[in-house]
């Protein structure tokens, strides 16, 4: 301990990277070291839930259950792969990766508010993760990532209530990290950072943080009745037992339904920073944008029984939320306008991170138009728990919030790392990642329209050639998906040579140097202007300059 | 291999409906998405870096745009939201001479019961033209009934019954599909819907000799399992009748007062699997539950059996 302090009054402080003993990383209190611990664990889940897809596509090739064989492993599989995704990769990536990388960095602040809490919950998450790797490893479960009961709770025999504690574990996590980032947006701001001179990534997070530390609660609380109806027949779901099966699927879609916006808002969060940069222009109505998040996080608190308009709910009920559902669209469409805005009279460059948001923008657009018809309630009925839904959400979530990530990951990773990377195999990644997800997933909102139900292991043959094409296109986005894995690794080996701010952006976080101390900041902060201050001339100027010195 | 459909079979009133309306929002997805597409395709080749354009005096932000942006989807969305709520309304109000089937789901299959007596199961036999009602329940778990030529779609939950009605309008056979997650042979839970002629229908329906109707069979049924000792004749017993009881308010005693509940299917049910939870002002709480010994698609043909004694006001039993 004294070393190392003692090293930091001799030389140069050192960066945040280069204690290396395991010790010094499990130990960490450093919201950085944090994100990285969360980045190496969500790879791995990611690559645990991706192979599981995999598998399930290849099944899919053949209208016959021949692949796997069985119709338990098929359905263990879809239910392995929609937990591992959403719970212990979507929900955590973003926010857990690079909000707590950045947060702190981008508001002027040495740390976050609580750091033992901040490693704390990456302990808790890990404890969850790993105890769903267990369920995984022996049997699994076969009750769908959405656990309705009675199913899950009286009539599954698989191991529902171990992953039921292994999701409510996490859901701790996602508490831990929202309460964090609150707090330390009110308490630790530079002086100088008023609100509306925060980047509106820092406004994204807050928004997502006060989703999960309200509504994961809900979602506990429904575990916990899960098992006192499974254990002590407590009858609270069974209709056997004087229970509502329907008041199951409210109290699940109260958490889960905002839990939707816990996961795209971050992925608006990093697109919010990527396209001012890439096309040095302030972004454009920066607080409609900033406030949609806010709307988008209050309205999603609001909209959950949009999932059980065919579930014996009331049909006026239905009408209610339907109309909410469409107003949710609303803010969700201002920050798309603003973004194709802000490319207006920019001066673009097309990096991989950029190539990467602009993929965003056409998939996340797609994958929130088609919200409109799920919110249709007459549509509605025909294509509910089919493969149109299927489309659905994996536009928005995958379309969205995994190109987002991507785009961010390619962004900050010479901030994170010290080092660049090649760009020409981030542009191909970025491509074939967008190519092969619309092959993937296109023809499913034509399966579903076409009446095939999702969770289906095996399936009437006319949907056959559809379902080939969706495989194929999954080849493709699982080679696109890998890449990044590959030479950003690979990219490690080589010197620190990114420099400090390599895309010129104006960030706080781009004007310490990469990768950062573990101070973050020498002095203190002070702001005294708005974000985003690029100017579109001067990008021009700089680009003309160098040509000629190029060319001379 | 190349053959294969686009557009799902349009064989109910419902179908064309729905799918205009389908059109309608594609319409407006397809038009936003290539707007901002080629919004953003435009923007990217005329202002690539380098490219010599007029980059000054760049918006930052503007009140006017931000109104109609809010304001055109807003509007969209409206008309989408009343179009298709009045189509919702519609599949859950069935005409009045719309006949009744009754669907009971189980890991793994549908049972369909029609009120001339004939019961199939993963098949089902409907007339051309004729509004169906469907009367559903889970024996299990959830379920949810679904026809995509039909485009409908209805939950069947455990304890609960749901409806939903279709008139069909193309003779053929249709898919049957379970829509909603139901363990093992959730895939495997589908049958076959055959629209017939309705000659061909009345024909079916006495193929195998006509039997007993939903109703005889509920009759049957009530005498069996002695509800009739209690509820028919037997002035010893204190029981109340139940002729033209369906859909008539019940006096219920709660605690010192009086409520009233509507006998509905669901009535009559509790009150067979659990008569202690709802009593009949003035009678005593003596009758025995009969949880777990009649099936679903029994307590739907005695419910079919007090449903037809409920127009029998006219006998002097009742009338009293
Ligand atoms: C990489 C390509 C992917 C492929 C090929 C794929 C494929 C599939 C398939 C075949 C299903 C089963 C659909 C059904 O039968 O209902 C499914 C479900 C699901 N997927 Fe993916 N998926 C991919 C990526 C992702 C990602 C990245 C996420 C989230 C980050 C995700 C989230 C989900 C969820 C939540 C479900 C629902 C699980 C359930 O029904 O319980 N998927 N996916
Ligand atoms: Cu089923």
């Amino acid at each position: 301990m004294s070393a190392s302090a003692q090293a930091h009054h001799d030389g140069p402080p050192a960066d945040y990277l280069s204690e290396s003993t395991v010790k010094s990383w499990l130990l960490t209190t450093d919201h950085k070291r944090v994100g990285i611990l969360y980045l190496i664990s969500v790879t791995i889940f990611f690559i645990a839930g991706g192979v599981l897809a995999g598998l399930m596509r290849l099944e899919l090739m053949t209208p016959r259950g021949d692949v796997l064989g069985s119709p338990d492993t098929y359905n263990r599989m879809f239910t392995m792969h929609g937990v591992i995704m959403i719970f212990f990769f979507l929900v955590p990536a973003i926010p857990s990766v690079l909000g707590n990388f950045l947060l702190p960095l981008m508001i002027g602040a040495r740390d976050l508010a609580f750091p033992k809490i901040n490693l704390l919950s990456w302990y808790v998450y890990m404890v969850g993760g790993i105890m769903g790797v267990w369920i995984l490893m022996h049997g699994g479960i076969d009750t769908g990532w959405t656990f309705y009961t009675p199913f899950s709770s009286m009539y599954s025999n698989s191991m529902v209530l171990t992953a039921a504690v292994a999701v409510f574990i996490t859901g701790f996590s996602s508490i831990l990290t929202g309460l964090n980032f609150i707090v330390t947006v009110h308490t630790m701001r530079a002086p100088g950072m008023t609100w509306f001179r925060m980047p509106l990534f820092v406004w994204s997070h807050y928004a997502t943080a006060l989703i999960m530390v309200l509504a994961t609660p809900v979602l506990a609380i429904s575990i916990v009745l899960v098992g006192l109806e499974k254990f002590f027949g407590v009858g609270v779901f069974d209709p056997r037992l004087g229970g509502d099966p329907v008041l199951f699927q409210h109290l699940f879609w109260f958490y889960s339904h905002p839990a939707v916006y816990i996961m795209v808002l971050p992925g608006f969060a990093v697109i919010s920073e990527i396209i001012p940069c890439f096309a040095r222009r302030p972004i454009f109505g920066y607080r409609f944008v900033a406030f949609a998040s806010v709307a988008i996080a209050i309205f999603g608190f609001l909209v959950w029984g949009h999932h059980m308009f065919v579930s014996g709910q009331s049909m006026y009920a239905g009408a209610v939320f339907s109309i909410l559902s469409f107003l949710v669209a609303i803010p969700s469409a201002i920050k798309v306008f603003n973004w194709t805005a802000t490319l207006y009279k920019g001066s673009l460059s097309f990096d991989t991170p950029m190539l990467y948001a602009l993929g965003f923008m056409g998939l996340f657009t797609i994958g929130g138009l088609t919200g409109l018809m799920l919110a249709s309630l007459a549509l509605d009925v025909h294509v509910h728990d089919t493969y149109f839904v299927v489309a659905h959400f994996h536009y928005i979530m995958v379309g969205g919030t995994v190109m987002a990530y991507l785009g961010g990951i390619h962004f900050w990773w010479p901030k994170i790392s010290g080092r660049t990377y090649p760009e020409i195999w981030g542009k191909l990644s970025a491509l074939l990642v967008f190519v092969g997800f619309n092959l993937t997933f296109f023809p499913q909102f034509l399966l579903g329209y076409l009446g095939m139900p999702r969770r289906y292991f095996e399936y009437r043959p006319e949907f056959q050639v559809l379902n080939v094409m969706s495989t194929a296109g999954a080849t493709v986005l699982a080679v696109g998906m890998l890449m990044p894995m590959i030479y950003l690794g690979l990219s490690l080996r080589q010197p620190k040579n990114a420099g400090d701010n390599p895309w010129g952006a104006t960030g706080l976080e781009w004007q310490i140097e990469s990768p950062p101390t573990t101070h973050n900041f020498h002095e203190p902060v002070l702001v005294t202007c708005e974000p985003y201050l690029y100017s579109p001339e001067e990008a021009e100027r700089e680009y003309a300059h160098a040509q000629h010195v190029h060319s001379a | 291999m190349w053959d294969f459909p686009l557009l799902p079979d349009q064989a109910s009133v419902n179908a064309p409906k729905l799918d205009a309306l389908m059109l309608f929002e594609l319409g407006v997805v397809v038009f936003f998405t290539l707007m901002i597409g080629l919004l953003v395709l435009a923007f990217c080749v005329r202002f690539r870096r380098g490219n010599p354009v007029d980059r000054s005096h760049p918006p930052t932000h503007s009140k006017a745009m931000e109104v109609v942006w809010i304001g055109v989807p807003l509007i969209l969305s409206l008309i989408m939201f009343v179009w298709s709520t009045r189509l919702f309304f519609d599949l859950y109000e069935a005409p009045p001479d719309a006949a009744q089937i009754d669907v009971v789901g189980k890991q793994w299959m549908w049972y369909l019961q029609h009120p001339q007596g004939r019961s199939e199961t993963n098949e089902l036999h409907v007339p051309l033209g004729r509004p169906m009602k469907l009367n559903m329940t889970s024996q299990d778990v959830l379920h949810s009934f679904y026809i995509p030529a039909f485009r409908i779609k209805q939950d069947v939950l455990p304890g609960r019954y749901t409806s939903l009605w279709f008139e069909p309008t193309k003779v053929g056979v249709y898919n049957l599909f379970c829509a909603e997650y139901c363990g093992t042979n959730h895939s495997v839970m589908i049958g076959k819907v055959h629209v017939m002629e309705p000659a061909d229908y009345e024909h079916w329906l006495t193929e195998k000799g006509s039997g007993p109707s939903q109703a005889e069979e509920g009759e049957r049924l009530f005498v069996q399992n002695h509800c009739a000792g209690c509820h028919r004749g037997s002035q010893i017993v204190h029981a109340p009748r139940l002729e033209g009881v369906y859909g008539k308010p019940v006096p219920i005693q709660n605690g010192n007062n009086v409520e009233f509940a509507t006998a509905d299917y669901l009535y009559i049910r509790d009150s067979i699997l659990d008569p202690k939870k709802q009593v009949v002002a003035g009678y005593e709480p003596i009758m025995p539950s009969f949880k777990d010994q009649i099936s679903e698609p029994d307590l739907l043909k005695i419910i079919e059996y007090i449903k037809s004694i409920s127009n029998a006001n006219a006998t002097p039993e009742t009338a009293q």
